[in-house]
């Protein structure tokens, strides 16, 4: 009846998931209730749930991506103090099959639920609003995509609370992975968990695609897309091309496990080999799934708050578009040392290296950006400045383990480990906390508390460099990856380093909630009543903060390459703003919760296939069926805003752009 | 943990002084930055002459970042803000070759060293023209290492003469793990069903740690190896002791040491069962070991098996 799930599956001689899943269910059913006692749920399901609103959706990712950073870094400090406590004699706290565990978890956490959401997120909130337009091409695929992320994640976490998650690292390497090494039910977790995810995050690229090629305000050419735009457009080509071998391995994975297939098994013509390169074909370009959208943000940044704009451009572009390109000839760089030829290495080690030239490229732009600028040293320049000196570092690093005879004695070692956070927390962790900090105005309609945000930033920066410049040492003294116990008394010093590191970078993730409810409570003082708080520069600080439903009452008619700023600097000139357009009825898509259902019925399918509960993976697929037909029956999909009520909301952004206008002046 | 019982009396003894010779050792460096051999000296060449080559680019690009930021800042007057300044070609042109150039560079340097590094290329010969082979089983979890021509094989521990080319040969009976000696270079996968070739030569002698650089499962940490390198006359001596360990590894006691074992600790074995390699390979049973012609439970009384440790 319940197939392998049986009560034995629930921790009770474990203390520490035990109680993590009890405190963990416990603040839910308190949030739950205090929502439901202040009557906040039919708002929320009405303005967030179910909503087609992509800046709705994108703050839902970026929740989404906060919470997985917290359980993410959670798993990260039990890790380093497992490893500055289990040093010789001594074998910690954690036995390996626990810890095993938590680095697996880590990793996909962090990568899958955490950075892939928080990028996400911030793509959906930014980039209709950049391109002058209403909403994505597919809204209602949007929500479906954002539900279906949540489901990957929530089955991620109940692997906490029932069963066990993968002992196999973040990307289940066959053959440990295969049945024979790995029977229980942590594989299968993480695979299903990330097929769901993955359906998601190809949906959403499918939209974004579409939406960046197809949909833009009358005059938004593509060389006058903003850059965080562009690298959209590329991470999401990346998605849209990597995805898939993503979800063929892990079929083939999955019919290895469940059906007896011999894909990557050591028996029947399986070659583990295969799984190695058909990962990485993804993994490579995930990596600039990830950063490409991180360096929009910091192409932002940089102009804004240089007042300048970006250094460029046309460049920058161009190296957005190359490294999105390169990026997929270069994946044999993750195991240089499986024995193949030199000839192989070395191309491949040159095309790694060649992707520094365009990032490198990029550096320097940024740099000349705030070249004859005037620097303002907000919480996001703080990040971008941090993220250029750190990045410089991850990016010598990277290179180092480019050249094949290098990565023979560092690869698989805490220098690999070192680098991959350098750049993953220097550039995207430090990119998505620019951008929370620099859209939360548009989001919410006031700043986020810029002293507190100055102190989260110093203690990213500073943990970082306690956390991982120890790491980089001891890969050079021979530390691998991975390891639950250490057997050198020497390596005691750096651990304990790092360990501080961490707990420098947490205090810094409870500021960044203390800072949070901060600013909320003291959100009167800081009102964004403009809708530009930062004199910005494109499209998404024309509108009001936070922008209405529809974003702009009339499509902005584009002149120049910096849409707004344009716009801006002629008001400024002529002392007054453009003509009153006629207003027009507009249609907007209606909310739905075929999203949360289908979603709904995904876990269940989800966690069904895990616990060999057939009966309940049909009934899953059957509701998921269901849900979508009766969706697709509706007649009714948009609702439309009169033109007397745009009119109205539009006259109140007009009036406060007025009074703006006064306040300002042409800057030599 | 312990899976040979039959030689714990000699457990004590090799400990202390293991622990003896590993004090020594911690007190230098004992990483990729200290190497022994001509593999990890020439890649610890490498790493150090491109480390410096990107150093001369990015110290000053970090130094520029942070001085124009902070000459730019908005409350500068002396500072001359240019704000349609956003194109200049002789720049771009600028931006664009520093980064080509050092990897052009770098490039070259990948290229020479891929090609001489390469772990299947043999080493040159020394004077004596002696040569190596070793074959490397990584287990559940410990490494096997077998001595085709001497027909001897340890676990744990692996004896080689200094200044001698060594040719490994690996494979997994397991899931994959990558089979790694900091000091000597050179790290690389062992694969089950798959061989791979590794060329290595430590110069210096010493005891080496070694271990899996790649996760292999719940006992991967335990999965650490000690290498002795020792001259090569007392490496003729090590094989005639070894020869005389007690126990031989035949099929029976394959299937007992690949039982999942982790921290296991040093074994020697007098015989090996014929191409005991290609077996496994071929995930085949170990074929049957052939009569001995010396029976080696002659001694009356039990002798250690000579180890390199003991040797000097």
């Amino acid at each position: 009846m319940f197939g392998r799930l049986t009560w034995d599956a629930i921790p009770l001689d474990q203390p520490i998931p035990l109680i993590t899943s009890i405190v963990v269910i416990l603040v839910i059913a308190a949030i739950a209730i205090w929502i439901w006692r202040k009557g906040w749920w039919p708002y929320l399901w009405n303005e967030y749930i179910t909503s087609t609103d992509h800046k709705r959706i994108g703050v839902m990712y970026i929740v989404l991506a906060l919470v997985m950073l917290v359980r993410g870094f959670a798993d990260a400090l039990m890790m380093r103090m497992q490893q500055s406590l289990a040093i010789g004699a001594s074998q910690g706290y954690l036995p390996p099959e626990h810890y095993d565990q938590i680095f697996s978890a880590h990793g996909t956490i962090m990568i899958f639920f955490m950075a892939m959401p928080f990028i996400i997120g911030l793509m959906n909130f930014v980039v209709p609003l950049q391109l002058g337009v209403r909403d994505v091409a597919f809204p209602t695929m949007n929500n479906v995509s954002f539900w279906l992320t949540a489901s990957g994640a929530l089955l991620v976490n109940l692997s906490l609370f029932i069963g066990e998650f993968a002992r196999t690292g973040w990307l289940a390497f066959p053959p440990l992975s295969e049945k024979a090494f790995s029977p229980g039910v942590g594989v299968d977790y993480y695979l299903v968990a990330l097929q769901i995810a993955g359906v998601g995050t190809v949906l959403t690229a499918v939209n974004f695609v579409t939406t960046i090629l197809k949909i833009r305000a009358p005059g938004m050419s593509y060389m006058r897309m903003p850059v965080f735009c562009w690298t959209s457009l590329a991470a999401n080509l990346l998605i849209l091309a990597a995805f898939p071998v993503l979800t063929a391995t892990y079929a083939m994975l999955m019919l290895d496990r469940y059906l007896g297939f011999h894909f990557f098994t050591n028996d029947g013509g399986g070659n583990s080999m295969l799984y190695m390169n058909l990962i990485w074909v993804w993994g490579h370009p995930e990596v600039y799934i990830l950063a490409l959208p991180a360096f929009g943000i910091f192409s932002e940044v940089a102009s804004t708050f240089s007042g300048k704009p970006l250094f460029g451009y046309r460049s920058m572009v161009f190296a957005t578009m190359a490294i999105c390109i390169i990026s997929f000839c270069v994946w044999l760089h993750h195991f240089f040392t499986m024995g193949a030829g030199a000839d192989v290495n070395a191309i491949f080690g040159i095309a790694s290296m060649i992707i520094a030239v365009p990032t490198g490229v990029k550096i320097f732009n940024w740099l000349f950006t705030m070249y004859g600028g005037r620097v303002r040293f907000t919480v996001p320049m703080h990040y971008l400045i941090g993220f250029m000196v750190t990045f410089a570092l991850g990016g010598l690093t990277g290179v180092l383990l480019a050249i094949p005879p290098v990565d023979f004695v560092v690869h698989n070692s805490m220098f690999l480990v070192a680098h991959f956070h350098n750049v993953i927390i220097g550039a995207v962790v430090f990119a998505v906390m620019a951008g929370y900090t620099y859209w939360f105005p548009k989001a919410f309609g006031f700043t986020l508390d810029e002293r507190l945000g100055k102190i989260i930033f110093w203690c990213w920066f500073i943990g970082f460099y306690l956390a991982w410049f120890p790491e980089y040492a001891l890969g050079f003294m021979g530390a691998t990856r991975r390891l639950q116990h250490i057997s050198d008394p020497s390596w005691t010093p750096y651990l304990t380093v790092a360990l501080i590191g961490a707990l420098v970078i947490l205090l810094g993730i409870i500021l960044t909630v203390v800072q949070l409810l901060y600013s909320i409570r003291t959100r009167d003082r800081r009102r964004d009543l403009t809708g530009d708080p930062w004199d910005g520069r494109t499209l998404e600080w024309l509108t009001l903060s936070p922008p209405p439903h529809f974003n702009f009452a009339v499509l902005p008619d584009v002149h120049g390459e910096e849409a707004y700023w344009t716009r801006k600097l002629t008001a400024i000139r002529e002392e007054k703003l453009i003509e009153e357009p006629k207003y027009e009825d507009i249609e907007m898509p209606l909310n739905t919760p075929v999203g949360v259902l289908c979603a709904f019925f995904a876990s269940m399918t989800g966690f069904a296939v895990i616990w060999y509960i057939w009966w309940l993976a049909i009934l899953g697929l059957i509701g998921s069926f269901v849900a979508m037909v009766w969706y697709a029956w509706h007649d009714e999909h948009e609702h439309i805003i009169p033109a007397a009520e745009v009119a109205e909301l539009e006259r109140e952004r007009r009036r406060v752009r007025g009074e703006l206008l006064k306040t300002l002046t042409v800057q030599s | 943990m312990d899976t040979a019982g039959w030689h714990d009396w000699s457990t004590r003894r090799r400990l202390t002084i293991a622990a003896a010779t590993a004090f020594l050792v911690t007190a230098c460096n004992r990483g990729i930055l200290n190497p022994v051999g001509p593999v990890g000296s020439a890649e610890k060449q490498i790493l150090i002459n491109s480390t410096a080559i990107m150093l001369a680019i990015i110290i000053p690009t970090i130094i520029a970042t942070v001085a124009v930021a902070w000459w730019f800042r908005a409350g500068n007057k002396k500072a001359r803000y240019r704000p349609d300044w956003e194109y200049s070609g002789a720049v771009e042109m600028v931006v664009w070759a520093i980064p080509a150039l050092t990897v052009l560079l770098l490039g070259g340097i990948a290229w020479i060293g891929s090609h001489d590094l390469d772990p299947a290329k043999p080493l040159p010969a020394p004077p004596g023209g002696d040569r190596l082979d070793v074959q490397v089983v990584s287990l559940d979890w410990k490494w096997l290492f077998i001595y085709p021509d001497q027909g001897v094989a340890t676990v744990n521990q692996l004896v080689v003469p200094a200044g001698v080319p060594v040719t490994y040969h690996l494979t997994s009976a397991t899931v994959w793990n990558v089979f790694f000696v900091p000091q000597m270079g050179t790290m690389i996968y062992t694969m089950p069903r798959m061989t791979t070739k590794l060329n290595l030569q430590a110069d210096k002698p010493g005891v080496y740690d070694g271990l899996s650089a790649h996760y292999s499962g719940d006992g991967f940490s335990g999965m650490q190896f000690k290498v002795h390198a020792v001259p090569r006359a007392q490496f003729a001596a090590w094989v005639q002791g070894a020869r005389g360990a007690p126990a031989s590894l035949d099929a029976a006691a394959y299937a007992e040491l690949v039982k999942p074992s982790s921290y296991v600790k040093p074994m020697v074995y007098s015989a090996v069962a014929p191409r005991l390699f290609d077996a496994i390979l071929a995930n085949r049973a170990p074929p049957p070991m052939p009569p001995k012609t010396t029976p080696p439970a002659m001694h009356v009384s039990p002798q250690p098996p000579l180890e390199p440790a003991n040797v000097r």
